[in-house]
């Protein structure tokens, strides 16, 4: 901590906030919580964190659980790392950028063990799969490394926060097509069945949150045209 | 012997990283656009696999399970639980396995190196060699030997996938598709049409 005390000697207390002359949400601090949302989303344009995205989204509350847990151990670790971003060998980064996010994790476990078990149960090994979750490690290469701590914090939320939405709309038609409830509690009134429609079970299998978030891309690419790709 | 063939088939297909537990997904995306860099990066991931399943299996038997330091410490350790080091060891073995495997092949084999470029660093963070060794975790394997034909099969099945879906790209660029739906939208779709495919094998009892 000397070395950061030396860099930032005329106001040390306003060190970790924003050194003093920006003010906390200045526009360029905004488009940072805003563009992870749709321009810059994580999952459909920079394919980060997908694998634990796709697995968990049979059923909202999940989805939900999880999002909070990633916007949880997303912001922890941006905001440590880039505390530590001047004293943190090159070499050893990666290691270092583990330890820190598997730390962060290992509380996040013991926590849903602890408040809510079967939500624990239900996400099995994809708690722990937060640690390679592509999201963190590539905002902490790509941002906290080489920004202060209180833009690696509203970037860490941003892309958390774009993670969720999509984890939990895709959650949300699966849970809607696929067995009729939200959260758990029937939303299709009876009497819709009764006029013979049937639950599409084809939405609980696995496959079909692969087609899911490839039609939310197709959406969203075809509303904001600057996103699509050559071929 | 029948039981590890079992075990290697079902790894592969009726348990394939990619389509039935989408691991790796992130990495199975980003360099999947042509079918050389695919090879490279999913020879890389079943050499890592088939290592660090079977170093996590032993940390796993000797050191975190409930009562496994008492084994071999003495009965005052019976005691001890560690359980909730499993991450932060798995992955330090990971990572370092491949930091190992990186310096290795720099020194022996350059022009594989060369050639595989980035993506060795990248399995550090490939969830498909996390989960292998989480997976490991939950089936209680009996021995090292069975460990670490699961290794190697889960390695294998997520290069199957990587070189399918590489190939598929190469074609499908010469195809019209509608423009937001190109690139990364389509290749989503096709991996969940695969991954309807690979369902089939689901059936099947080993």
């Amino acid at each position: 901590m000397k070395k950061n005390n030396n860099i930032n000697k005329k106001n040390p207390l306003l060190f970790f906030i924003n050194k003093g002359s920006e003010p906390l949400f200045s526009p360029k601090n905004r488009k940072l919580l805003s563009d992870p949302l749709d321009d810059d989303n994580p999952i459909t344009v920079q394919v980060l964190g997908i694998c634990s995205a796709l697995a968990i989204t049979v059923q909202l509350k999940p989805a939900i659980v999880m999002s909070i847990s990633v916007v949880a151990v997303m912001a922890a670790s941006n905001v440590i790392i880039s505390i530590l971003r001047n004293l943190i060998p090159n070499r050893i980064r990666i290691i270092v950028q583990l330890v820190v996010v598997a730390s962060m994790v290992i509380l996040v476990d013991q926590i849903l063990k602890a408040f809510v078990y079967d939500v624990s149960k239900e996400l099995s090994v994809f708690i722990g799969l937060i640690i390679t979750n592509c999201i963190i490690m590539g905002r902490l290469e790509a941002f906290a490394l080489g920004n202060n701590v209180w833009r690696s914090f509203l970037d860490g939320i941003g892309n958390a926060l774009g993670y969720a939405w999509i984890l939990i709309a895709v959650a949300f038609f699966r849970e809607l097509f696929g067995s009729g409830n939200l959260l758990g509690i029937q939303v299709i009134p009876d009497f819709i069945y009764e006029m013979g429609y049937v639950n599409n079970g084809l939405m609980l299998l696995s496959p079909m949150a692969l087609i899911v978030v490839g039609i939310i891309i197709w959406i969203q690419r075809s509303r904001n045209r600057k996103l699509i790709e050559e071929n | 012997m029948e039981g590890y063939l079992n075990l290697f088939v079902k790894s592969i297909f009726i348990e394939n990283m990619v389509f039935a537990y989408f691991l790796g997904m992130c990495s199975y995306l980003a360099v999947s656009k042509t079918v050389k860099t695919a090879h490279g990066l999913g020879m890389a991931v079943i050499f890592v696999l088939s290592v660090t399943v079977p170093i996590n299996f032993l940390i796993n038997k000797y050191i975190l399970d409930d009562g496994a330091l008492g084994s071999w410490l003495g009965p005052e350790f019976e005691s001890v639980e560690l359980g909730f080091l499993t991450f932060i060891l798995f992955i330090a073995v990971i990572a370092s396995m491949v930091q190992l495997v990186e310096m290795i092949v720099e020194k022996f084999a350059p022009a594989l190196y060369g050639s595989l470029g980035i993506f060795l660093p990248l399995i550090a963070v490939n969830c498909a060699i996390l989960g292998g060794s989480l997976f490991m975790q939950l089936k209680d394997f009996s021995g090292i030997l069975e460990s670490g034909v699961y290794g190697f099969g889960s390695g294998v099945g997520w290069y199957l996938a990587i070189v399918a879906i590489a190939s598929i790209r190469e074609k499908i660029s010469y195809s019209n598709i509608p423009a937001p739906l190109r690139g990364l939208g389509i290749t989503f779709i096709i991996t969940g049409l695969m991954a309807l495919g690979f369902m089939s094998f689901m059936g099947i009892k080993l």
